[in-house]
């Protein structure tokens, strides 16, 4: 257990970190040089006010009509994209590990708030799985790829949840988790999670189109 | 569910999808993929969550409850998503609804952008799927005629040059009954104005011209029209997907303009049109704005109305809905102009519809919709009926709607869900109320 426990803490994690980070590195470059060949009409209306002000429009809760019209879907995303990054980042133990690891150390949530916080996440993956098999203008557009990030998103909080309350075997739990984290990690850049590093991008856009060319809102 | 249950026969598309083969489709979706698109359309595609928020935007969605083949994002899941996921190779059977979908079943009216949080454009999705239709031949056959009118003698209805100058001149006769020192003036270079229409004016709806002169002639305007090809400001290449020719007729107007030496082009009451010249036509031609200073009728009385230029002798009798064109509004942001003037000329409120400003339900005309003709105006009225319940809502008779395509389209809209409501440009409005001294 503990040489498994060494190894995908170890290489396996530096592994997934590189992946995440050179891979996203990557597609954002190859994107870019992609948009200057072929999307020079788009990218010459870029504007960063009205990037910006579309950005900061669409991250305000219930501003958006889209928002507006689905209050339900609206608490669920927010409150699922707020815990899966503030959780991981701020939790006790993983900050622990970053100070054993390379001595770096700031502010943690108590574990009482980021077991809450977990569970908000697997609940809203419930909740999005729901709509997938329920709501039918959903279940009519989702493909396999879209069950597949729902899965490698759930699989470190629940894994970590049975973890920190350790209702299985322990030791097994924690390997699991790390490992499903670094699956997460490795596959944002390579499946529809390039949301986290597109869709900055893909709104500022469309900000942009709205604010100088379309003289109107787009949220 | 699906388009392969709802299929529509028509001779374009069914004479296109002849004669076409898996392999002439392939060959011609990867070209079109990637030659034509980039990373604005791969980021589409990739991030796209799924989500189905979309669903609530669209009117055709809204119109057909619990049939998510009408939501937008389902109607790219019946298209683009196939074309890229089976790299281009389909039967031309599926072809044949993915063309029914793109040209009958999105206007293009990009409400669907105030409900995804990604900002994913599915009007201009749908707009890559027609152009790989008209790259196959696949267009339905009465947009078709407008698009080979375009390029046949670059207006619409296939206008001849005489039949044109002709038609000034007609209205021009029949306006100084009313209207004395009145003129049409034809190629005067150096005019402040060079008013452009739609070709359906001169074909079949020749009393907005008599208004339009009537207007500008009581507001002393310098205004002129041009006597020879690039009159015209529709657009409908844009819609068939037949890019070359949009860029070819928007630079043909824009020269016609300069070529007056005019200061600027106002249009009529067209939405399309207008999109063509700030957002179409205008890249594909390389101009990041227009190269000539364009403004649209709203736009154009509004400033009448602030320099006190449009007397009235009476208010039209109110309560009045105001319809907001997509392409003039959530397309160009026009709508408190568009009140503005409203509340000028009408005696009493304006009843919004649930749905308003950049938030406002398409006509379900747009987008060339309306212009694929009788065998989809079924469809096309049967995906109004959101439309037509928000109309019905505001309880008042006169529905004020400055475009030519939302006029037609909520004409079928009022007639076939019984709304008992008149629908009328902002000239109709400020001819009939406006003061005429000379008469």
């Amino acid at each position: 257990m503990n040489a498994a426990y060494e190894f995908v803490t170890g290489p396996l994690a530096w592994l997934a970190w590189g992946i995440f980070l050179l891979g996203s590195a990557y597609r954002l470059v190859s994107m870019y040089q992609l948009a200057k060949k072929k999307d020079a009409s788009s990218i010459a209306f870029m504007s960063w006010g009205y990037s910006l002000r579309s950005i900061i429009n669409w991250l305000i809760p219930f501003n958006a009509l889209g928002w507006k019209k689905n209050p339900l879907m609206t608490v669920a995303t927010f409150a699922f994209h707020i815990c899966l990054l503030a959780a991981p980042i701020f939790l006790v133990a993983h900050v622990m590990l970053w100070d054993q690891y390379f001595g770096v150390s700031y502010a943690t949530i108590p574990d009482s708030v980021t077991d809450i916080m977990t569970m908000v996440v697997i609940g809203a993956c419930l909740f999005f799985a729901g709509r997938r098999f329920l709501q039918s203008e959903v279940r009519y557009i989702t493909t396999g790829q879209d069950w597949l990030v729902l899965v490698i998103v759930l699989a470190p909080f629940l894994t970590g949840f049975l973890a920190y309350h350790q209702l299985l075997d322990y030791d097994l739990m924690v390997i699991l988790h790390v490992v499903a984290g670094e699956i997460m990690l490795a596959a944002i850049p390579f499946t529809r999670l390039s949301h986290v590093v597109f869709a900055v991008f893909t709104r500022a856009y469309m900000g942009s189109e709205f604010g100088g060319v379309r003289h109107a809102r787009d949220w | 569910m699906g388009i392969q249950e709802r299929l529509i026969e028509d001779v374009g598309l069914r004479r296109g999808v002849s004669r076409l083969t898996p392999d002439i489709i392939e060959k011609t979706v990867n070209a079109v993929l990637k030659g034509e698109t980039g990373a604005r359309l791969k980021a589409y595609a990739e991030t796209c969550m799924r989500c189905g928020l979309c669903a609530d935007a669209c009117h055709y969605s809204l119109s057909h409850p619990g049939d998510p083949s009408y939501t937008p994002a389902g109607k790219v899941h019946q298209t683009m998503s196939v074309l890229l996921d089976k790299k281009g190779r389909v039967d031309p059977e599926t072809f044949y609804g993915m063309a029914q979908i793109a040209y009958t079943e999105c206007n293009l009216c990009r409400r669907c952008v105030h409900f995804c949080p990604i900002g994913i454009d599915t009007g201009y999705i749908m707009s890559t799927v027609r152009r790989i239709c008209h790259k196959l031949g696949v267009t339905p056959q009465y947009i078709q005629d407008t698009s080979h009118s375009h390029s046949a003698t670059v207006n619409q209805m296939w206008v001849k040059d005489d039949e044109w100058t002709d038609t000034l001149m007609w209205q021009e006769d029949e306006a100084r009954d009313e209207f004395p020192g009145l003129r049409i003036p034809l190629d005067k270079e150096g005019a402040d104005i060079y008013y452009s229409v739609i070709a359906p004016e001169p074909k079949f709806r020749t009393q907005l011209i008599y208004q339009a002169a009537a207007i500008m002639h009581m507001a002393g305007a310098d205004w002129t029209m041009p006597s020879e090809p690039g009159w015209d400001n529709s657009d409908m290449c844009m819609f068939t997907g037949d890019f070359e020719m949009m860029g070819r007729i928007k630079r043909i107007h824009f020269e016609s303009a300069q070529k007056l030496k005019v200061k600027r082009i106002v249009m009529g009451e067209c939405g399309h049109a207008f999109r063509s010249i700030y957002d179409m036509g205008n890249r594909w031609d390389g101009w990041k704005m227009s190269p000539v200073p364009v403004i649209h009728s709203i736009a154009y009385f509004w400033e009448l109305m602030t320099e006190g230029k449009i007397k009235l002798a009476k208010k039209y009798p109110g309560p009045v809905t105001v319809h907001d064109p997509c392409n003039v509004v959530r397309g160009r942001g026009l709508h408190e102009k568009l009140r503005e003037l409203v509340r000028f000329l009408v005696d009493g409120d304006i009843i919004e519809t649930a749905s308003n400003r950049e938030h406002n339900l398409c006509c379900t005309a747009g987008g060339g919709v309306i212009n694929c003709g009788p065998p989809f105006k079924n469809v096309r009225v049967a995906g109004s009926k959101a439309k037509a319940e928000e109309l019905r809502a505001t309880g008042v008779k006169t529905i004020v709607a400055p475009c030519h395509n939302c006029h037609g389209g909520l004409e079928d809209t009022v007639h076939a869900y019984k709304l008992g409501m008149e629908i009328k440009f902002l000239g109709d409005i400020i001819y009939e109320c406006m003061e005429r001294p000379e008469a």
